[in-house]
């Protein structure tokens, strides 16, 4: 009863932060929509018994990532309002089409509930793993230490990556 | 209705994917459809969390810890990208990034 309320309630947050990225006319509300679907995520994560992911998506996705994206936004300016006219005017209709459709086919999948979502001998019968840092971790460092090193080659790369186009400016382009 | 399994989540995390997707069709600011592309990684990541739960092992949660890194790394080199563009073309509309001419 509790988990349906909390479902329901940070679904319709999670729902209506993503409305708002695609419908704000202005960037920064997009950010601030994008950022109360991340905090509705990691709810329900933790409900999930996902500990340390709901962690780890508020302090990396909600507080830095978005962070991240302000300061660009910031650094762009959001004085330019976006042209909102469509020069391919059949695909904004064909978008609004798929997603009728797809609203239409979860509803029904939602009321019926027949379809079996995951597929595995022992689904729903075995207890959720509780994922602390410990029991994350003991699986992180044992299984999956090959993954984590070549994830920590990835980061250097991106991070060097960053420093790059940051440093080396191109030529200014003459205006043609 | 009340009592919510693996299905609910994943059929908001469904939800949130097409918004996501529809969100990367429709706008035309780079740094809006990279937040859509955002959204649809936490879509994602949803239905892993949901289905590492209902198989009772750890995998999910393992599988959304390194989609978290690869999309932070993601958003580091790709928001540079943009910045760098924007130095050189005064724009973050993405219909005028439509030539590849420095």
């Amino acid at each position: 009863m509790a988990e349906s309320i909390l479902f329901y309630l940070f679904g319709a947050i999670a729902l209506t932060g993503a409305g708002t990225v695609i419908m704000a006319r202005n960037p920064v509300y997009s950010a601030l929509g994008m950022m109360s679907t991340l905090f509705s995520f990691a709810v329900f994560y933790i409900a999930h018994l996902a500990h340390f992911v709901a962690a780890v998506q508020v302090i990396v996705y909600a507080g830095a990532v978005m962070t991240l994206f302000l300061f660009v936004i910031m650094l762009i300016g959001v004085d330019r309002a976006e042209v909102r006219s469509e020069e391919l005017p059949t695909q904004r209709r064909l978008v609004w089409g798929v997603l009728a459709v797809v609203l239409t086919t979860a509803a029904v999948v939602f009321n019926t509930s027949t379809w079996s979502w995951v597929t595995y001998p022992l689904a729903g019968q075995l207890p959720p793993v509780n994922g602390t840092i410990q029991n994350i971790a003991a699986d992180l460092f044992t299984i999956w230490v090959l993954p984590f090193e070549a994830i920590s080659l990835l980061l250097i790369i991106a991070s060097i990556g960053a420093v790059v186009l940051a440093f080396f400016k191109p030529r200014p382009r003459k205006e043609t | 209705m009340f009592e919510i399994g693996a299905a609910h989540y994943m059929s908001l995390a469904a939800i949130l994917f097409i918004v996501g997707a529809g969100g990367v069709m429709l706008r035309r600011n780079a740094l809006v459809m990279f937040m859509c592309i955002e959204l649809m990684l936490n879509a994602v990541n949803l239905t892993f969390v949901a289905a590492g739960r209902e198989i009772g092992n750890s995998v999910g949660q393992m599988s959304v810890f390194f989609v978290l890194v690869v999309a932070a790394a993601e958003v580091v080199v790709g928001l540079a990208i943009i910045v760098a563009v924007f130095h050189n073309r005064r724009t973050a509309n993405v219909d005028d990034f439509s030539e590849m001419r420095g």
